[in-house]
């Protein structure tokens, strides 16, 4: 595999560490993304997992190293930046406005009208509603396009939170424990979406769910105290005795 | 049409809303109040441009600002001085030391006009400094908080302490500010005599169109997708960082928009009371304005409107007989309306009013039921 600086990789991040009054959250990581590669991120609590994510969209601020998405560096920039240049985020607790209705929710989320001037001036035409309909469609919530997004069902409202990056199109999805709470059936429906949604695009996962980490990963890497364990396919890591030592076994 | 409609005036609902206001301050009160009456009720309506600032500010962005009595004061000054210039002819200050400055400045020993005054000769200068100062300052204000990412308490107490540093500054420089009394005996406006009755009723049609004016631009920018993301920002400020808005701006937009307001209602305020001083610039203005919005209902433009009338009604009611009591009434009623209608006025309407409305119709649809059955009864008991 190439290594340089410039690749084509999606997201390549190097030697990155980020200290919280000296406690290495994340310990000279490096990690590589390939371009449709959906990859999930599995360790133990406190691995450093939501922090990988944190840093990568701009909310943590790393301590060194490098982030580089499509082959510019991300580290220094704003979040709304790092969003604008197609890294999407979903919060491990569902992250929607609940006063708003799901149309306006995705509205929000819908990339034109970002300025001040240009969000007063934003007519919702048949463009936007279009795209609202076919995004609410894909996350099963067409039907509820006008109900309060708080009255949702906590797997609906997970489904919700995707649909807002989804139609931003992000080329970087990430997504923190999407199917966390969820019912087995829920689960496989968000199975079904991550698969669906993952065509045309990377998608960052972390998951403790090992069933369901099998069902979509193609490729599963281990983080331990904010370093890599392994990584590889599921089987591999599976099989791997570091790994179970440190977390299957538990 | 049906973007008017729809955008800013808010659909049937907000319109009828609209229009029962507007009939109310445009028609019933010229009509059974007295002159004096009318005037107090415009000067309240002044107030009322706060408060409705406050429903943008802080019932849709969340952002409470305890110092709005700042941009109020502002506006009123700026008003202030220019009517102060033109009372403080020559010829009217002739037993003056120095003929031709401010009465309070000749007191002070100050025997020429401070730069900064000199712009407000021109009345066309006054009314962009009545829009513009407010607004720049609250861009300064609300970049170096926003940008940093100061909000919720901080940011009111913020907002507080600049409240009180404007105030300390007024009083502190008499010589050119008029002081703890501010600046008062305001009578032309182009030689127009401001304090007649007639000037007062103009004044107080010209207050009500601004206010309406005002409802509607507000209107216009909650309708938009500026006022959702608005609200985004109150319920979830990160996500709508994580959607791609720079958060800051969108803040220091309203932040600034309101500041706007408050000053107009500051600038009609010198025109309907004839003065300006600091006790309409400090802490207990500011929340006084607060607590409008709140009791009228932190998300409804129009409540807050009644909020302010009715506040204000009660206050000069009740301070007449229990001057003592009605600091602690006013701040029992804030507590009470925070904790038991945390949407005050309209939304005791939304959740009731439909109560009102829905009983007659229950009731009317029982009646109608009843009557023809009891009446079948009577037949059939009489056979």
């Amino acid at each position: 595999m190439n290594m340089h600086t410039n690749t084509d990789f999606t997201l390549s991040i190097e030697d990155l560490t980020v200290s919280f009054d000296g406690f290495k959250a994340v310990d000279n990581l490096n990690f590589y993304l390939d371009k449709n590669e959906l990859h999930v991120i599995i360790g133990p609590n406190g691995a450093g997992k939501t922090t990988v994510l944190d840093l990568i969209c701009g909310k943590t601020k790393a301590t060194s190293g490098s982030i580089k998405f499509l082959n510019s560096e991300l580290t220094g920039l704003s979040e709304h930046a790092i969003v604008r240049a197609g890294v999407g985020r979903k919060f491990q607790t569902p992250s929607i406005y609940e006063n708003l209705t799901v149309l306006e929710n995705l509205e929000v989320s819908y990339p034109h009208g970002r300025g001040v001037l240009g969000s007063l001036l934003f007519k919702r035409n048949k463009k936007v509603l279009d795209k609202i309909h076919e995004i609410a469609k894909e996350i099963m919530l067409e039907q509820a396009l006008d109900t309060e997004a708080g009255l949702l069902s906590h797997g609906q409202k997970q489904w919700l939170e995707i649909g807002m990056l989804l139609i931003q199109d992000p080329q970087l999805l990430m997504l923190d424990e999407p199917v966390a709470g969820m019912s087995v059936k829920e689960r496989e429906q968000t199975a079904k979406l991550l698969n669906k949604i993952s065509q045309g695009r990377s998608v960052l996962v972390i998951e403790h769910d090992m069933e369901f980490v099998a069902r979509i990963a193609h490729k599963v890497t281990v983080l331990h105290q904010g370093k890599i364990l392994a990584t590889g396919d599921m089987e591999k890591v599976q099989n791997d005795p570091k790994v179970i030592e440190v977390y299957l076994g538990h | 049409m049906s973007f008017v409609y729809e955008k800013i005036m808010g659909g049937k609902k907000g319109l009828t809303g609209f229009i029962i206001l507007a009939t109310l301050i445009l028609i019933i009160f010229p009509l059974f109040l007295d002159a004096f009456r009318l005037n107090l009720v415009g000067k309240y309506l002044t107030y009322a441009f706060v408060a409705v600032s406050l429903v943008l500010l802080w019932g849709y962005g969340g952002i409470l600002s305890l110092g709005q009595g700042i941009f109020f004061g502002l506006g009123g000054y700026a008003m202030a001085m220019f009517l102060k210039l033109e009372a403080s002819s020559p010829e009217n200050t002739t037993i003056q030391s120095t003929p031709g400055i401010p009465d309070f400045m000749d007191w002070n020993q100050l025997t020429e006009l401070p730069w900064f005054w000199e712009p407000f000769t021109s009345f066309t200068f006054t009314i962009l400094a009545v829009l513009i100062v407010p607004a720049a300052f609250a861009y300064i204000i609300g970049s170096a908080m926003f940008k940093r990412r100061v909000g919720g308490v901080y940011f009111a107490i913020i907002t507080q302490v600049i409240a009180v540093i404007l105030t300390v500054l007024i009083v502190g420089q008499q010589g050119v500010t008029g002081g703890i009394n501010g600046i008062t005996d305001l009578r032309t406006l182009h030689g127009w005599d401001i304090t007649s009755d007639s000037a007062k009723n103009i004044f107080y049609f010209i207050n009500c169109g601004l206010l309406l004016t005002v409802i509607l631009a507000s209107r216009f920018i909650l309708t938009s997708k500026f006022g959702r993301i608005l609200l985004a920002i109150r319920d979830k400020e990160d996500r709508v960082r994580f959607s791609g808005y720079d958060v800051a701006n969108f803040k220091i937009f309203i932040f600034c928009f309101a500041a706007m307001i408050s000053a107009i209602g500051g600038a009609m305020f010198t025109l309907q009371v004839g003065f300006m001083s600091p006790s309409f610039v400090g802490i207990v203005p500011s929340i006084e304005m607060v607590i409008f919005a709140a009791v009228g209902g932190r998300m409804s433009l129009i409540g807050a409107v009644y909020g302010t009338l009715l506040i204000n009604y009660g206050k000069s009611a009740f301070s007449e007989s229990f001057p003592e009591m009605w600091l602690f009434l006013i701040g029992g009623l804030f507590i009470a309306v925070v904790m038991l209608f945390p949407n005050g006025l309209a939304g005791l309407w939304n959740d009731y009013g439909h109560h009102i409305t829905n009983k007659f119709v229950f009731i009317s649809k029982a009646f109608s039921k009843l009557v023809p059955q009891s009446l079948l009864k009577k037949v059939e008991d009489a056979r």
